[in-house]
């Protein structure tokens, strides 16, 4: 009953195009990944920083931001772009860039409150040493709130980045090419989409699990004191 | 930029219609998926501390599985996969009765249920276990001592992040579009197709969800403020838990 064949014909399709992201489509699962976690998660701590601030017109925005983003479910956020990036641009942008943007700038409000979350838990004690230990404000953020912080957010970030991830596949509804599209083109051919959808299940299991696990074990790491 | 804004198209013709109609079947679904959400998650909950192995890593199994998958993938699995295996009697019977929602409610309830429990898991495990040796050493029966003690301060803290999951499965239930079940995004699409006005439909539609969210959390925000136990819990708007202002 179980076909498992409709996998092993089409693996170097699904795995290289549609999880790396290699071949004629240049869609892939990973390359969409990656950068949209390492950027997402740098403008999370711009966006962090800007709802720390005293200053109230860098503040509002911020908290718009965030609370904007965190209201829309992301499929509407990648319609959106989908439909205004070629109209403020005046030309066509690849699927790639318009899903990129879509994850970094979406992803970005919920990376924020984690960092925020992170920040607000260093005491204020310690901010106040490195203030006292004559470092300006920017160092004492930069040396001393910001590391110890990353430290206490490891879990929620890791979540977040699982939840990033899986939410790539979302970028197959603009036509990008990633795992899930790539095991929608071999079905539409093939029309074994118990076989083929377990299968990619299971592909996206095992990386989102080994994430899970890793960060477990950057948890139980002792502290440097 | 040449786009001449015409908000009517909102309003004239069927939009309205489709509109309203997308936004009653968001609340159908989402309301629906959230009872199986629930039910799952206190059910895998407790199977997760009965002393029957393989109970236990069947719970254990559901959990991980499923919430480590994409919502997009187990939507495609229910619908596209599960329904060829069923026997042809309930298959005639799911097509004929909108197969592409119950598919959708199934998987989005699955997928959350398994978040739900882990949320369920760790209220009830922040409670410390002498609070009920407490209360039972206090002469309290066992059914009081979960109604007059336990219960009402895991509830308390299950609430926020509960609040919390349940916006992500309204939310995420504009996945459902991925399998043409007409809730709110899909029909602000069907209206930039019929009128091909992208961003008046985009607007209207997007409005729609932030006043659901916005409106839900802040509710819940002023229940949780409202009942909170002075002292007892110290929130100072964690990961995960809805921005305060």
């Amino acid at each position: 009953m179980l076909d498992l064949s409709v996998i092993t014909h089409n693996f170097k399709f699904l795995i290289v195009q549609g999880f790396l992201g290699i071949g004629n489509f240049g869609g892939g699962t990973l390359r969409l990944a990656i950068p949209a976690i390492a950027l997402g998660f740098a403008l999370g701590i711009v966006v962090a920083l800007a709802r720390l601030a005293n200053a109230a017109w860098i503040r509002v925005p911020a908290v718009v931001y965030v609370e904007f983003f965190r209201g829309v479910p992301l499929v509407m956020v990648i319609f959106w772009f989908w439909f205004i990036i070629p109209q403020l641009l005046g030309l066509p942008l690849p699927e790639y860039g318009i899903a990129l943007t879509a994850f970094v700038l979406f992803e970005a409000a919920y990376f924020g409150e984690i960092v925020r979350a992170g920040v607000q838990s260093v005491p204020r004690g310690q901010v106040e040493a490195a203030r006292a230990l004559g470092l300006s404000g920017v160092k004492s953020m930069r040396y001393v709130v910001l590391p110890q912080a990353l430290r206490n957010m490891i879990p929620s970030l890791v979540t977040q980045m699982i939840v990033l991830f899986k939410d790539t596949s979302l970028a197959s509804i603009i036509g990008y090419v990633d795992l899930t599209k790539a095991a929608q083109i071999v079905n539409n051919r093939e029309i074994r989409p118990f076989e083929l959808y377990l299968f990619i299940a299971v592909v996206y299991w095992i990386c989102t699990y080994s994430m899970s696990r890793m960060a477990r074990r950057l948890e139980r790491r002792p502290t440097p004191a | 930029m040449s786009y001449q804004l015409k908000w009517s198209v909102l309003w004239s013709g069927q939009s309205g219609h489709w509109l309203l109609q997308g936004l009653l079947t968001t609340l159908q679904i989402s309301a629906l998926a959230w009872v199986l959400a629930v039910a799952l998650g206190i059910l895998s909950g407790a199977l997760r501390t009965v002393p029957f192995k393989p109970l236990r890593a069947a719970a254990v199994f559901y959990v991980e599985f499923f919430r480590n998958v994409p919502l997009l993938v187990w939507m495609f699995f229910w619908y596209f996969g599960v329904p060829p295996l069923l026997p042809r009697p309930v298959q005639d019977w799911l097509f004929d009765h909108s197969a592409e929602f119950w598919a959708g409610m199934f998987a989005l309830g699955v997928y959350h249920g398994a978040r739900m429990s882990e949320v369920i898991r760790s209220g009830i495990q922040s409670i410390p276990r002498t609070q009920f040796e407490a209360s039972v050493a206090m002469g309290l029966s066992v059914w009081q001592s979960y109604r007059l003690v336990i219960l009402p301060v895991a509830l308390r803290l299950i609430v926020p992040p509960l609040t919390n999951d349940s916006l992500n499965l309204l939310k995420n239930s504009s996945v459902a579009l991925t399998i043409s079940v007409a809730e709110l995004t899909f029909q602000t699409r069907q209206i930039e197709t019929y009128t091909a006005r992208a961003f008046e439909a985009l607007t209207a539609g997007t409005l729609i969800y932030l006043v659901l969210c916005v409106g839900i959390a802040g509710v819940m925000s002023v229940v949780e403020r409202r009942y909170a136990i002075p002292g007892l819990i110290a929130r100072v708007g964690g990961p995960g838990g809805h921005a305060r202002p």
